[in-house]
């Protein structure tokens, strides 16, 4: 079985990088001025994934923290949300990753599915929460 | 571009997604879940080859609407998963206006997006949603790439 809910699963902090930036644009295929081209570009959304990088390599990864096997874990969901506008390179930011729920469901072939949502906190240098992302992972039913 | 509750916003084709551009979205993201990339590995879990991450797909779906109504204006960004991408697979992103709001505050504007991901018309992989901010209806409009 995972951690509860509430749990804390890893703190650490990570910088926005500027070749980090452009690496992520270009892999997901963003071209927009603002982004290819200025000094101190913001992130792209779902750049915020990139953040696993900075996690301490002993911290457990969070499909670990919900005691899930990675060879039944599927992403359902994913979300972003940016308090104002998305960070910059340059900033500083302290990530908390927790665990928010963990739910067993019947799948459809009679077995056990878990429904498993991790949120993850950015804050920047000023304690000011910037942004927030939400995993939802689902751990498929045993064969 | 016209952004009106409603209002379609132009597509634009991704792919055919090769495992190039899976590899590099793996090692931008630091997600090495093997699976996506290591063929015994998936072919082990009942998969008949490697897939791609789900990321690359909502990464695609991101720039996509980033490049239109401008990085610094994103405030939400929601994608949700329905099917597998493979290697070869060609990625059709598009979306339209769901709501164009003027909070009381004088702020500015809100813009609601309805996404998708198709592969073929109406085989939809991924879905989402966003909400971008802006001084205004055409402030947004200019910000396109």
């Amino acid at each position: 079985m995972g951690d509860q809910p509430g749990t804390i699963v890893a703190r650490f902090e990570m910088t926005v990088e500027l070749g980090k930036v452009r690496e992520f644009a270009r892999a997901t295929q963003a071209t927009h001025p603002h982004l290819v081209d200025a000094e101190a570009p913001p992130i792209t959304p779902t750049f915020l994934m990139s953040a696993a990088l900075w996690q301490p390599p002993d911290a457990p990864q969070p499909y670990e923290a919900l005691g899930m096997e990675l060879e039944r874990l599927l992403h359902g969901e994913q979300e972003f949300e940016f308090f104002g506008p998305p960070p910059g390179v340059g900033r500083r930011l302290a990530v908390e990753v927790l665990i928010e729920s963990i739910v067993e469901k019947r799948g459809r072939r009679g077995g056990v599915m878990r429904v498993g949502r991790i949120v993850t906190n950015f804050v920047d240098e000023t304690g000011t929460l910037v942004a927030r992302s939400r995993t939802t992972a689902i751990e498929t039913e045993a064969l | 571009m016209t952004l009106q509750r409603g209002a379609t916003l132009p597509s634009r084709t991704f792919g055919p997604i090769s495992r190039t551009d899976i590899v590099r979205y793996q090692g931008a993201s630091g997600d090495f879940n093997p699976i996506h990339h290591d063929e015994p590995f998936a072919q082990a879990a009942g998969f008949p080859t490697v897939f791609s991450v789900g990321m690359l797909q909502a990464g695609y779906l991101a720039a996509y609407c980033v490049d239109l109504l401008g990085p610094e204006n994103v405030r939400r960004f929601r994608v949700r998963f329905h099917d597998q991408v493979w290697p070869g697979d060609v990625l059709t992103c598009s979306g339209s206006i769901a709501d164009v709001e003027e909070p009381a505050d004088g702020a500015g504007v809100l813009i609601s997006l309805d996404l998708r991901v198709e592969r073929e018309p109406g085989d939809v992989v991924a879905s989402g949603s966003a909400v971008f901010a802006a001084a205004s209806v055409r402030t947004a409009a200019t910000s396109s790439a």
